[in-house]
């Protein structure tokens, strides 16, 4: 379990450090670097690398948002399985609809609560 | 006339010389070493909190991800609302910006913040102005990488 705690530090700091590098070294603003993570994670799920990452390295692969696309690709390629072509439109949201419910059903909770400050 | 002029005129040089002197230097070793000890710190957070739904609400290690990520964008909902998060943000650069906690301070700043216009057209409207981009490159790649996993698999049986 501790060892968990530790890898799951290490990959996950790792991955904020090549979004750093990213930013520092190519000039890149934030968001284009966030769609960089996020294509990247898409495309390992599709070469079958992200998903020993998450195996290894648990909550430090799976809060980067390269996991958004690895599971974005991940539910894709299930409904695939089963229905074919068709399953890659009807299972993308199928495994990471946390993210975005979330995102929208706090953002919204959010604003109510809260006024925007400066 | 017609095509632009590429060669440098000694005061464009001299330009360019001034521009790189008083270019802000980014200090990437100490930005690196922030945003690793900022970013391994909510990666291990959010580990602790997928332990605790394995243990308490029979998740398996595979589906603990999910209220894992939705408890995340829940604190950073409130980091944001008390305008914690983007102090951090300041101090962390993508430190705090690519874990799944900024893919939230995004969506839920963009919405406290045009509260003012409305909640249709303010809220609704400009929720995804800074996310939608994550959404729309993460699922047309996602789209294609599928699509070409599928077709190889088909074809190569």
């Amino acid at each position: 379990m501790l060892a968990m705690f530790f890898w799951s530090f290490i990959v996950g700091g790792l991955i904020c450090v090549i979004g750093q590098l990213i930013m520092d070294i190519g000039k890149i603003p934030a968001g284009h670097m966030l769609t960089i993570l996020v294509v990247v994670g898409a495309i390992l799920d599709g070469l079958g690398l992200y998903e020993p990452l998450l195996d290894f390295a648990g909550a430090g692969a799976s809060v980067p948002i390269t996991s958004f696309g690895n599971s974005l690709t991940h539910g894709a390629l299930q409904e695939a399985e089963k229905h074919g072509l068709i399953g890659v439109i009807t299972g993308m949201f199928e495994v990471t609809s946390s993210g975005v419910s979330a995102a929208i059903i706090f953002a919204f909770i959010g604003a109510l609560i809260f006024r925007s400050r400066g | 006339m017609f095509v632009a002029q590429k060669e440098k005129t000694p005061e464009k040089l001299v330009l360019k010389q001034l521009e790189k002197k008083h270019e802000l230097k980014r200090p990437i070793l100490r930005n690196c070493i922030v945003s690793f000890l900022v970013g391994g710190t909510i990666c291990a957070l959010g580990q602790a909190i997928s332990f605790f739904y394995i243990y308490f609400f029979d998740f398996t290690e595979q589906t603990s991800g999910n209220p894992t990520v939705a408890t995340l964008i829940f604190i950073s909902m409130l980091l944001t609302g008390f305008g914690v998060y983007d102090r951090i943000g300041q101090f962390a650069g993508a430190g705090s910006a690519v874990p799944v906690t900024g893919f939230g301070n995004a969506v839920i700043s963009a919405a406290i913040e045009h509260k003012t216009e409305g909640f249709v057209q303010g809220v609704g409207g400009n929720m995804f102005k800074m996310a939608g981009s994550v959404i729309l490159f993460g699922v047309f790649a996602a789209f294609v990488v599928a699509i070409i996993h599928t077709v190889i698999g088909m074809i190569g049986g």
